[in-house]
């Protein structure tokens, strides 16, 4: 290897080579540029392109009647060019938009100021007041060729019809860097859907922006359209929806619910179809749009009640009462009874130190009965007599198969319900339990509280509600959605499709009765929902908590045709009998009669007048 | 020598030229910021909350630690050189740790108003303790353990700069290779490396475009360098009167030539790729039986070399189409600005041309300058800069502007030459490299070569910390050189 210090030094001269030959090449380059070429020399007059977009409408949002509930309304940015505002009659255009001269001039000084406008040229339009409504921006339009330098774009911010459904809407607000890097359809300023149906619709509702392609001068000013337009692209509007959602229903569960906290959803049981999705306490849609969101975002945030809590989804509770229909169904599907079984109840069930305890019903009850009634002995030495039998080879697998046709029902998992975010709720698995008890450590005595839906399990109003619209469909459930339609496009085929339960249709005739006898029987549970001329079957449930219980009341209506399913959850409600199913009783009267009777009024004004905030709150 | 003596023969010692440019680029530098800033309202060159206005402080600063780096002893920056290099270290971590983000990096310590970016002293720390460490052993391939300490020594701050997310200032660090090619490493190494480079920017820049509908100009330019880097290296190594590398020359080029006009003129359009990997594959053949007929190796190795580099261009584009997902291929392409993103960077590189090509010849005159103007160029007074300059005084003063520049850095390879201490030898080589690559890397950028990568042009951009970094880095350099003319 030779390495004297003359070969080194020779490559000091190779390097010196690799300098001029890159320096050579830019200066080519430059050459290229700045002399022959013809694709620069069209700016020779310094001529540019002016790349205007154009934001397109997005779509708008009906109920399920048509009823219009969210619209665009344009908002006018007021631009200003400060290069070309000569001549500018600052004492006339101050009085157009009805504001003072010091508060114009000290607008023009923040936007020539660099550090707080660092995109700053005199020569483009710079914002100068931003989302005027049309009533501001009218006398502007009139005389806006009187005021040299000034112009204005529109831009649309979302209204809403009533101030309701917020948590199943969302809100739109503009994007942020995060959002710009996943999606390259957006660019700084842009504004999309963050929570609800705005967000899981965003792609069909924002639509296609458009582009105007416009020639400028040496001085920035638009000269017109660059080659007569022929390279503007025009914006496609977004996609109308049509929700599920019936306004009426909505807005009047959500005035019921006003000073409570919880949830109560309506299921179209045929269809799968949400009627009414509300989560409270609930806020005035339109407190998130545009400029004023800011401010309210943080003071909804902070509230103690958990405003943006999206109960209907988020939350989760045991189902307590409402879960011993399910037992029923799991109990006739495995021939661990049938209907006409009965069990004795001496106001509970006591089993080796056990203490579940009963009110006062008589007794012996079959199962019809003790679904009316409630009976807890029943569910209890019934849920045993599944999780130890002997058709099982062991606990688990009797478990697991119990676990299995409870989960067909929709426990356990996400439903697919069409907003984001949803929970699972959860149902334990077999693991679960060897885990904590070993594996020959547990029997039906150890979980027995799974029988009257305490203990583990845990599940999501909105599961709730789709369980009741799969028990008066005897069996099946469409997952349920809010959005009915995307206009011009084809209905989402996982919002057809029948999910079908572990369980024969023949065992739900007991279990509805049962309900039925709920609402009806002397020692029913549910006999405040009673409507005249409609028959209503339903179940109560609480779920226990540290403070006051949580009520729960499910039903459906009418019977035999069954129109509507209904969950009402009311946080520290206490008994379901006290406020969940008379709520319930008013929200069927609403959708199937259109408007509460003047005899029943004294029960939704005693409703209305009921604040059950301050009540402790679940920790 | 009285101590009056010595001061004053050291200012005579300085090299005027270098100073002379230095004290040139730096008005240059300071007039286009405040072009480029200027809004025709403004009258304020002087208004110190203005981008001009900050650079002019910036300006006497550097000037004064420029004037200080004279005065201390020559022997300090030997002698310093490893603890100055810790310390940076340890500024670097120290940012990695506290900086906040800022426009996607962490580079920047904030102390109120004023804020530096350590990344750019790493530049001249490193510089120092490389220098100091190839003059005490020298560059010796054999010496494994002081081959990984000198790597070492230059990828521990790279390294902590990429965790700042400047990309750009660490890939600078590349200059250095320059300096140990210099110094002894094999030359080879260096070339491999460059070739590799090309390819891929090369490949993945004209991916996209195609020559009459049938051939990737991707493909096509990079087998086009490949049988051209075959027919040097066979030249480089040839045996007296071999004429394998014309025979290689031609045979590659001639086809290509034929059907480019074929498909230029005729209908009969063709994957000209497909007749260049054609030609490749019997040029490798006639390679290994060149190899075996005079009984040498080095025909073998450049046919292998050949290979794997059209292997690499394939592996380029399937990892780009099947490895890389859309929104990775999309920054990719937006980064080599293949792409046409309309507020990305890529269209900020297609606006630096235009405004280019609009100044033509002459330029529209200084502050006349447009396109700058209106903000279609972003960061013009940073990493843009060269596009003001070629805008308000054209093509004469872009031109010269490279000339200019040129001219600092073979003077700065000539000062280097004659210095009689390896150390400083060594030092200038660093300097000199540095200011290449980012001229290399910013003009090339600027001129829609380069993949967007966003480092400063030296003395021109606006920033402070850029600015008195390369003022560190090159008076540093003249101060070791004075006192080599002295000691004469
Ligand atoms: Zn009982």
């Amino acid at each position: 290897m030779r390495s004297t210090s003359t070969d080194f030094e020779n490559r000091g001269r190779i390097i010196i080579l690799i300098f001029v030959g890159v320096m050579l090449a830019f200066m080519a380059r430059l050459a290229f540029l700045q002399l022959f070429s013809e694709e620069y020399d069209k700016y020779a007059d310094s001529n540019a392109q002016l790349k205007k977009i154009i934001y397109p409408e997005r779509g708008v949002i009906y109920d399920r009647n048509g009823k219009l509930m969210v619209y665009n309304q344009a908002f006018y940015d007021i631009m200003v060019t400060p290069r070309e505002m000569k001549g500018l009659d600052t004492l006339e255009f101050c009085s157009t938009l009805k504001i003072d001269r010091s508060f114009f001039e000290k607008r023009m000084a923040e936007i020539r100021n660099r550090r707080l406008n660092p995109g700053y040229s005199s020569y483009t339009p710079q914002l100068f007041m931003s989302q005027l409504s049309v009533e501001a921006y009218g006398p502007l339009q009139e005389k806006l060729y009187r005021f040299p330098g000034f112009s204005i774009t529109n831009r649309s911010l979302r209204r809403y019809s009533r101030p309701i459904a917020a948590h199943a809407l969302g809100y739109v607000a503009e994007v942020d860097r995060k959002d710009i890097e996943i999606d390259a359809y957006y660019i700084q300023g842009d504004y999309s859907g963050r929570s609800g149906i705005e967000k899981m619709y965003e792609k069909v509702l924002r639509g296609e922006k458009g582009v105007e392609v416009l020639l400028r001068d040496v001085h920035g000013r638009v000269k017109g359209s660059y080659s007569e337009g022929r390279r503007d692209l025009p914006p496609v509007p977004g996609n109308d929806l049509i929700l599920s959602l019936d306004i009426d229903l909505q807005e009047y569960g959500e005035k019921l619910m006003e000073n409570k906290r919880g949830a109560i959803e309506a299921i179209e049981p045929k269809t799968g179809e949400i009627l009414a999705y509300v989560s409270a306490p609930s806020y005035d849609p339109s407190l998130l749009v545009g400029s004023r969101r800011m401010k309210h975002y943080l003071e909804l945030e902070s509230s103690p009640h958990k405003v943006f809590l999206n109960r209907p989804i988020q939350s989760f509770y045991p189902p307590g009462s409402t879960f011993k229909p399910a037992q029923g169904l799991v109990l006739l599907q495995e021939k661990v009874i049938t209907a006409s079984t009965k069990y004795a109840c001496q106001g509970g069930y006591y089993f080796l130190g056990l203490k579940l305890g009963c009110h006062n019903h008589r007794s012996p009850l079959n199962l019809p009965e003790a679904v009316s009634a409630s009976c807890n002995a029943y569910f209890a030495a019934a849920y045993r007599g599944l999780i130890d039998h002997d058709n099982y080879s062991s606990v688990q697998e009797a478990y697991g198969r119990w676990r299995e046709l409870i989960c067909s029902m929709g426990f356990g998992s996400r439903l697919g319900v069409d907003l984001p975010y949803e929970q699972s709720g959860w149902i334990p698995d077999t693991q679960y339990y060897n885990r904590i008890y070993g594996q020959r450590g547990w029997r039906g005595a150890t979980i027995i509280s799974n029988a009257i839906g305490q203990g583990e399990i845990l599940a999501t109003p909105l599961q709730m509600a789709n369980y009741c619209a799969m028990i008066c469909n005897k069996g099946w459930y469409i997952t349920p959605h809010i959005v009915r339609e995307v206009k011009g496009q084809a209905t989402d085929s996982s919002f057809v499709k029948k999910h079908v339960s572990g369980i024969d249709p023949v065992h739900f005739e007991p279990i509805i009765e049962g309900m039925r006898g709920a609402v009806t029987s002397p020692m029913g549970t549910s006999r405040g929902v009673a409507v005249p001329d409609i028959e209503v079957c339903g179940k109560t449930g609480t779920a226990e908590n540290p403070g006051v219980d949580h009520s729960i009341f499910m039903c459906f209506a009418p019977k035999d045709d069954p129109k509507i399913c209904l969950l009402v959850f009311i946080e520290n409600g206490g008994f379901g009998a006290t406020w969940a199913v008379p709520m319930a009783s008013l929200m069927l009267e609403q959708y199937l009669k259109g408007s509460i009777a003047p005899n029943r009024k004294w029960m939704e004004t005693r409703l209305l007048n009921a604040n059950l905030m301050n009540v402790e709150p679940k920790e | 020598m009285n101590q009056k003596n010595k001061t004053l023969s050291l200012w005579k010692a300085v090299d005027i030229q270098s100073l002379f440019i230095y004290l040139l680029l730096i008005t240059v530098g300071w007039l286009t910021i405040y072009s480029a800033s200027y809004n025709f309202d403004s009258v304020a060159i002087f208004d110190l909350s203005s981008t001009s206005g900050k650079q002019l402080i910036w300006i006497a600063v550097s000037v004064l630690v420029g004037i200080s780096i004279l005065i201390i002893d020559a022997r300090f920056y030997y002698y310093l050189s490893y603890n100055l290099y810790i310390a940076l270290l340890f500024l670097l971590l120290l940012t990695i740790l506290i900086a906040p983000e800022i426009k996607g990096s962490r580079s920047w310590l904030v102390f109120g108003p004023l804020s530096i970016q350590p990344a750019e002293f790493a530049k001249f720390a490193t510089a120092l303790a490389l220098s100091r460490f190839l003059a005490d052993y020298g560059y010796n391939i054999k010496d494994t353990k002081r081959i990984v300490l000198l790597f070492a020594l230059l990828l521990i701050p790279v390294g902590m700069i990429f965790l700042q997310k400047e990309t750009g200032t660490a890939l600078v660090f590349l200059a250095f290779l320059l300096v140990f090619y210099r110094e002894g490493m094999s030359g080879l190494l260096l070339f491999v490396g460059a070739c590799l480079l090309s390819y891929f920017v090369v490949g993945l820049r004209f991916g996209e475009q195609t020559l009459w509908e049938h051939t990737s100009m991707g493909n096509f330019s990079v087998l086009l360098l490949i049988a051209l880097v075959m027919s040097g290296l066979f030249f480089r190594y040839r045996k007296k009167d071999n004429k394998t590398w014309l025979i290689l020359l031609l045979a590659n080029i001639l086809p290509v030539l034929a059907a480019l006009l074929l498909n230029r003129y005729t209908k009969w359009g063709f994957d000209i790729a497909v007749l260049q990997l054609v030609l490749l594959s019997l040029s490798v053949l006639y390679a290994l039986f060149q190899s075996i007929r005079i009984n040498s190796r080095i025909p073998a190795l450049i046919a292998l070399f050949t290979v794997l580099s059209t292997a690499f261009l394939f592996g380029i584009d399937y990892t780009f189409d099947r490895l890389l997902q859309p929104h990775q291929q999309t920054r990719i392409l937006v980064l080599l600005g293949t792409m046409d993103d309309p507020s990305g960077v890529g269209y900020n590189v297609n606006q630096a041309k235009i405004s280019i090509g609009s100044g033509g010849f002459w330029g529209k005159g200084y502050l006349n300058g447009t396109q700058t103007k209106l903000k279609y160029v972003p960061e013009q007074d940073t990493d843009f800069i060269f596009c003001t300059i070629g805008e308000e005084f054209g093509f004469a003063g872009s031109a010269m502007l490279l000339i200019i520049y040129s001219y600092l850095l073979i003077r700065l390879i000539f000062m280097a030459n004659r210095q009689r201490f390896v150390f400083a030898r060594i030092y200038g080589y660093c300097v000199a490299s540095l200011f290449f690559v980012h001229l290399l890397v910013n003009v090339g950028m600027v001129l829609g070569l380069m993949p967007v990568i966003g480092i400063p042009l030296p003395f021109l951009s606006y920033g402070g910390s850029s600015l008195l970094g390369f003022t560190i880095l090159l008076f540093i350099f003249l101060r070791l050189d004075a006192d080599n003319l002295r000691r004469h």
